[in-house]
């Protein structure tokens, strides 16, 4: 369809998650902002093949992440001080604490295989239904939902529990402590 | 995952994945703030003006961008 002022309109309305998107997937606020700039081009571009009344920010989201991928691809992930460009995007800065725990939370973020980590972000922040996620990610909706599920599994294990991983080696450290000391 | 069941609760016990619910409220809280936080900066003048450019040139951007202008996004 043609570009009407709603449509432009409602392109833009899109852009602030667009970047939220950008920025969860790359870690980086100046390479997310090119990705916004080149997914705005690429839709404009081609907004003759957009169904009018179809799910438009879906639409632009599989654009950007296609483009992500394509990127990733080429570069591998060079960039790795993510947390702190990523701070910089922050308008207000987080008290201490909570920062210290906004850069654990990202940090651990980072460490989802990519798969995992936007099928999350796209249900659990974006707020994509499952469908739409796994339309936007071109894969089974099943595919999206246990994605999902192991994305949250592995970022609590990271986070939140001191689980089986921590719990052998300690003990053993803790032996090996324990019978040198007496 | 069977000895879990011993120290099962209300508020503890694992969801799909083994998670409690309240690991899982946490994840999705951080998330959403983390993510919320870009979201509320709203529309950068850069892309508000780009729009607005490519607007003024009928809607057909120039090949600036890497050869979006042959690509095929959504068409069949």
């Amino acid at each position: 369809m043609p570009l009407t002022d709603s449509l432009r309109n409602d392109i833009l309305a899109a852009v602030p998650s667009l970047r939220a998107f950008a920025i969860s997937l790359s870690g980086n606020a100046d390479r997310a902002d090119d990705l916004v700039q080149e997914t705005l081009l690429r839709a404009l571009a081609n907004i003759d093949s957009f169904q009018p009344g179809s799910n438009l920010p879906a639409w632009l989201f599989t654009i950007l992440r296609n483009l992500f991928r394509s990127d990733y691809r080429k570069r591998r992930r060079e960039v790795e001080d993510a947390e702190g460009n990523y701070a910089k995007t922050l308008k207000t800065q987080p008290s201490q604490n909570a920062h210290l725990e906004f850069e654990e939370f990202r940090t651990a973020l980072d460490k989802l295989p990519q798969d995992q980590r936007e099928a999350l972000i796209l249900v659990g922040a974006s707020g994509f239904s499952y469908e739409d996620a796994a339309s936007i990610c071109g894969c089974a909706v099943g595919t999206i939902k246990s994605r999902v599920n192991r994305a949250r599994s592995k970022l609590a294990a990271l986070l939140y529990v001191d689980g089986a991983e921590d719990f052998g080696p300690d003990e053993t450290v803790r032996a090996v402590i324990g019978g040198s000391g007496g | 995952m069977k000895d879990l069941k011993s120290q099962a609760s209300k508020s503890t016990t694992p969801g799909k994945g083994g998670l409690t619910p309240e690991i899982q409220s946490r994840i999705g809280h951080q998330l959403r703030a983390m993510y919320d936080d870009v979201v509320r900066q709203g529309v950068p003048d850069r892309f508000a003006e780009l729009i607005k450019k490519l607007d003024a040139q009928g809607g057909t951007p120039q090949d600036s961008a890497n050869g979006g202008s042959n690509d095929n996004n959504g068409r069949d």
